[in-house]
């Protein structure tokens, strides 16, 4: 019986790229659907009701929504190839810390680099700059956050990457200069065929970024 | 049952009146864990709890065999995997993710909504009471034909609502506002009583008199309006 796995997504989603990263990972064929955010389409409402967002994961008719849920049952229904959180309870819990630490903070930060103006961007700079820091101290020395295989942490991350260069560029600051390390890291993964296929251009988001501040209303 | 060695050392940082400090107490009791309860003073915290906690510097915090875990929903998922006896979490991925999403929904969206309904007054607040109504209603909706979120017995989802059950509901009667009517949350109120029968539950909520004047005397000194 073959599985149908549907992926209800957006293409310059930070979050959508976790699960398209963890479904390449583990070499499951899945139909990905592009959605149009503001006009949403009645299949993203009646499969997440609660938030109407993206991405949302369709397994077999059930719907499984939130990136980092999605990341987990992934790795508990296909859990043969590439396991993607630590077996030992005490590393399980270091990856849910960290991948939850990201989601608090990451996006908010990030955002105000480049949908902001002046003192509330150089305080967002400022943030995001520190939590960036966070995260590649806690990285360290390693090849990827859990140590000699990608994972759970590293996929939390890793869309945020894809996204560097636009907020460099309208935050004018750069990261690289701040967190040579994280960068390093970022190279690293994009190598890895899961995120090369599931990670769009740099350039493509540097050119949406525009049109998104219109969608918001920003100037 | 893993074998477990006599120098196993369970310890929780946690505050009596906190419902995520609470819900790892239910977790352990559940499971039969003895631990030892290190009430934390969090208007001036311990230089235990920032050093255990340096990234957020919150209780609870537990720490297992010198090792600290923190963030509570991290913390049950830890307790669950590493106790495997009454187990917390359902075994089915699609069921698990469901429960993962509602402790979520819980946390981030409810009692956010909750807070503001505390915090404002007039028309805000009564749109942050319809905004709570209106998250409310995926749980009232999930317990339709079930004792529990958990089904027949107490599941993930049931221990983070204690939050719903016995920090939102109890601080109604201090607000003069139905947040969570009968009327419009049946399921809900039946399952509260549900709770209510249960040993674990009535063991480690925090007992409701010093609860009260608790949140009463916190809502004066944050100049918020009480019944």
């Amino acid at each position: 019986m073959a599985d149908e796995v549907i992926l209800l997504d957006f293409w310059p989603s930070m979050f959508g790229m976790r699960t398209r990263i963890a479904l390449e990972e583990k070499n499951v064929k899945f139909d990905y659907r592009e959605q149009d955010l503001w006009n949403k389409s009645p299949i993203l409402l009646e499969m997440n009701p609660v938030h109407n967002k993206i991405p949302v994961l369709i397994h077999n008719g059930k719907p499984v929504c939130e990136s980092l849920i999605q990341v987990e049952y992934i790795d508990e229904v296909w859990p043969g190839v590439n396991p993607l959180l630590p077996s030992d309870p005490y590393q399980r819990a270091q990856a849910k810390f960290w991948g939850d630490y990201i989601d608090k903070k990451v996006y908010a930060s990030a955002r105000l680099t480049w949908g902001a103006k002046g003192e509330e961007q150089e305080a967002g700079k400022k943030e995001f700059i520190e939590i960036l820091k966070t995260l590649e101290s806690k990285l360290g020395d390693k090849i990827y956050f859990g140590g000699e295989t990608f994972g759970y942490v590293d996929i939390a991350l890793i869309g945020f990457y894809s996204w560097f260069e636009a907020y460099e560029k309208f935050g004018n600051f750069s990261i690289e200069a701040e967190c040579p390390k994280l960068i390093a890291w970022g190279k690293r993964c994009a190598e890895r065929e899961s995120v090369a296929k599931s990670l769009p251009d740099s350039e493509k988001i540097i050119k949406f970024v525009p049109e998104l501040k219109k969608r918001f209303g920003i100037e | 049952m893993a074998e477990r060695s006599d120098t196993e050392e369970v310890k929780l940082l946690g505050m009596w009146a906190s419902p995520f400090s609470r819900r790892i107490e239910v977790a352990l009791t559940l499971k039969g864990v003895p631990y030892e309860f290190s009430e934390q003073d969090i208007t001036n915290k311990s230089s235990l709890l920032l050093q255990l906690n340096p990234v957020y510097k919150m209780i609870p915090v537990l720490v297992h065999n010198g090792k600290p875990i923190s963030e509570s929903l991290v913390i049950l998922e830890y307790i669950d995997d590493t106790w495997r006896n009454n187990p917390i979490l359902p075994q089915d991925p699609c069921e698990r993710a469901t429960a993962r999403f509602l402790a979520k929904l819980i946390d981030q969206q409810i009692c956010v909504a909750a807070m503001k309904v505390v915090g404002k007054v007039g028309e805000e607040r009564d749109a942050a009471v319809e905004a709570t109504r209106d998250l409310l209603m995926f749980l009232e909706k999930e317990l339709v034909g079930k004792d529990f979120f958990g089904g027949r017995s107490l599941g993930f989802v049931d221990i983070v609502a204690t939050l719903v059950a016995f920090w939102l509901m109890r601080t109604e009667d201090l607000l003069g506002v139905k947040v969570v009517p009968v009327e419009l949350f049946p399921e809900i109120h039946r399952w509260v009583k549900n709770l209510l029968g249960n040993d674990v539950i009535k063991k480690c909520i925090p007992p409701k008199d010093e609860h009260l004047a608790y949140i009463r005397a916190r809502m004066d000194k944050l100049n918020l309006k009480s019944a």
